[in-house]
């Protein structure tokens, strides 16, 4: 027992007593070794796919193939870029995603602000019932959303319209609760002082409130424009002409084979490596609020 | 003052302040409300008729030529006896294997990779929780696309087998079952009678229990590659609110590592865990984009999940009926394991067995 205690590690190589000391130090030299040794394993499994998917978007179909394994192409070509670009709907797709990405997040930061502020601040009859039904939204699974929203978009007719990829996706409940909180989080003294100033309700929100509550804005963009720029489900059930087709819904047609002849590996990788890099950029510039904030949004 | 506004709310007049905060808050929420109600509320009553009605799609559903037709649709998928039945019981069963394997492990590999990336002392902290938590912001479809690739017959995996000597399967074409391989390597190949003559949902308890098929087992593999970054983030930050006092003392105490993770460290971590679960749980269940990039419900029908079935039934066979009802169904799944994972991980006082036990360690020198 006391071994165990000495060596800090479940590992105990020497279990007698007069070597303890010296075991414990051997120990947990091979343990961080251990620690290392299984971690670095483990990015490599996490970030390997990622890297083949890059080279093998420069490798001939044949090399891909033959080759799947390694992240230099014999055969450096640009070809399957060009094919993207220059001969399919790729760059229309492109577009659509974009559109509706920015719509979408620009929209959401400001009708969640503005319903956050209002269940955090304001007062007014009823407002514990809509809080208590934006909670009750955000238990609903979306997926058992698909047909009733083709049914609804279809009913008011802006099924395969703009309008109808975009209005939908406008309001987020989880978007609310986290502006509430935070709201909630911070003084009210300078916003009564503002009041008393005589400033309206919409002012003191516009213009005092509002750039206090930077930190969650940022949130609220970040999980908007992944959310709206990786969403498939909902651009299925209310779309259907080819000048409509978002990144993913095309990306997921090219994948089925709709409009390819063959694997062609290195030109779905590719589509799917382009479709990657905006919500691999957004990762990178807000890496460390991305790491704290799905824990705050996330922790009950 | 405030507990007098807030108990009776005036107007406007007396409180210059709160002077026309009820329209104003009204006014503030109404975005939320009427996209809420307009493309959430409406929707699930409008599908909920659909699935008691005979709806095919043409015309509006709310229109007088359609009827209602009972609880038809939702017989029709569970106790049909005909195609529809036997594929919502295909999609149940290979669904049922999936939750039951991914939110395990995922859960599990989040919280080992957590519990390593929270090591007092280690370089590169920051590299690894980037490396683990990056599958997690890429979309579905990307790395449907990717892993398609990946496990191709001439993919990276196989290739990577082939080193250890192992010949892949050809992933993705594969409808298998990995249970069924595994008994047919001890001899057993085909149903023993008492399994294959009855079953449930028509579908045999023989090929209930074939586990997930090769194709189904790649993506439970995605599923755990993407989503355990997620839930590795909520256990880091519920580890950085353990206390070490508690760890220290059981270091006193002689407990070995294992010993003081699995007795001091866990129990502080009930409510993430009881998060993670949860999310894994009414994920699992949903599985969806994935299918529909990837397999299509393929190979034989070993990939269908309910959630693709609906869509399927729905929107291409353009019966709108059954494909309401296995959503609802599968709502009503959803909620009913999420309700029984809260009483199974509820807040409990320690039994008396349990107290006993530690009672005896306590005792021990």
């Amino acid at each position: 027992m006391t071994v165990t205690a000495v060596g800090d590690t479940a590992v105990v190589t020497e279990p007698r007593a007069p070597r303890a000391v010296r075991t414990g130090r051997a120990t947990r030299i091979w343990g961080q070794v251990l620690l290392y040794a299984v971690l670095i394993v483990l990015a490599l499994i996490y970030i390997y796919p990622f890297l083949v998917q890059v080279a093998t978007s420069f490798k001939t179909d044949a090399e891909a193939a033959a080759d799947p394994i390694s992240l230099i192409p014999t055969v450096f070509t640009w070809a399957a870029y060009e094919l993207l670009f220059s001969r399919s709907d790729f760059p229309l797709w492109f577009m659509n995603s974009a559109i509706v990405t920015i719509c979408v997040t620009l929209g959401r930061v400001f009708f969640v602000s503005l319903a956050g502020y209002a269940l955090a601040r304001l007062r007014f009859r009823g407002r514990a019932l809509i809080f208590a039904l934006v909670i009750a939204v955000m238990a609903v699974p979306g997926v058992v959303l698909l047909i009733p929203k083709f049914l609804v978009l279809n009913q008011i007719g802006i099924y395969d319209s703009y309008a109808g990829m975009i209005l939908p996706l406008l309001v987020d409940a989880a978007g609310v609760f986290i502006m509430k909180n935070f709201f909630e989080s911070i003084p009210v003294s300078i916003e009564e002082q503002a009041r008393i100033d005589g400033a309206g309700t919409f002012r003191v929100f516009w213009s005092i409130v509002l750039p206090m509550a930077r930190p969650a804005l940022i949130t609220i963009i970040i999980l908007s424009f992944q959310g709206s720029w990786n969403e498939l489900s909902h651009f299925i059930v209310s779309t259907q002409s080819p000048e409509l087709t978002t990144l993913t819904k095309g990306v997921a047609s090219l994948a089925s084979g709709q409009l390819s002849q063959g694997s062609q590996y290195p030109l779905k990788l590719a589509a799917a490596a382009i479709m990657t890099i905006p919500v691999a950029v957004m990762f990178f510039i807000f890496q460390k609020r991305i790491m704290n904030t799905t824990q705050g949004a996330l922790k009950e | 003052m405030t507990t007098q506004v807030s108990k009776a709310p005036r107007r406007t007049g007396a409180s210059g302040l709160r002077r026309g905060e009820g329209a104003a808050g009204w006014l503030f929420v109404a975005p939320v409300i009427i996209i809420l109600g307009l493309f959430l509320f409406i929707p699930v009553l409008m599908a909920l008729w659909v699935s008691f009605s005979d709806w095919n799609g043409r015309g509006s559903p709310l229109s007088s030529s359609v009827d209602f037709v009972g609880l038809e649709n939702y017989a029709a998928v569970t106790t049909g006896g005909g195609l529809a039945e036997r594929n919502f019981g295909i999609s149940l069963r290979n669904i049922a294997w999936y939750v039951l394997l991914v939110v395990p492990l995922q859960t599990a590999l989040a919280l080992f990779l957590a519990v390593l990336v929270s090591r007092a002392v280690l370089r590169g902290r920051g590299f690894f929780r980037t490396a683990f938590y990056f599958p997690s912001v890429t979309s579905s479809v990307a790395i449907t696309v990717l892993w398609l690739f990946l496990f191709s017959t001439t993919g990276v995996v196989n290739e990577v087998l082939s080193w250890v000597g192992i010949n892949g399967p050809n992933w993705f074409n594969d409808p298998r079952g990995i249970f069924h391989i595994g008994f047919g390597a001890v001899g057993v190949d085909s149903a023993p009678t008492a399994l294959g003559d009855s079953g449930f949902l028509g579908i045999s308890w023989w090929d209930w229990i074939a586990g997930p098929s090769v194709a189904l087992f790649a993506f439970m593999l995605m599923a755990i590659f993407t989503t355990s970054g997620t839930f590795m983030l909520l256990f880091i930050a519920a580890l950085q609110n353990v206390g070490i006092e508690l760890g220290e003392a059981g270091m006193m105490d002689g407990a070995s590592a294992w010993q003081r993770f699995w007795h001091i460290t866990l129990p502080q971590l009930r409510p993430t865990l009881f998060t993670v679960l949860t999310l894994g749980l009414i994920g699992g269940w949903q599985v969806f984009e994935q299918i529909y990039t990837g397999t299509q419900g393929g190979p034989a029908k070993t990939t269908l999940t309910p959630a693709y079935l609906s869509y399927q039934a729905a929107f291409q066979n353009q019966d709108w009926g059954q494909g309401s009802a296995i959503a609802f169904i599968l709502f009503l799944i959803i909620i009913f394991f999420a309700l029984v994972q809260r009483w199974v991980l509820r807040e409990r006082p320690v039994s008396r067995r349990r107290a006993a036990q530690y009672q005896v360690k306590g005792q021990k020198p």
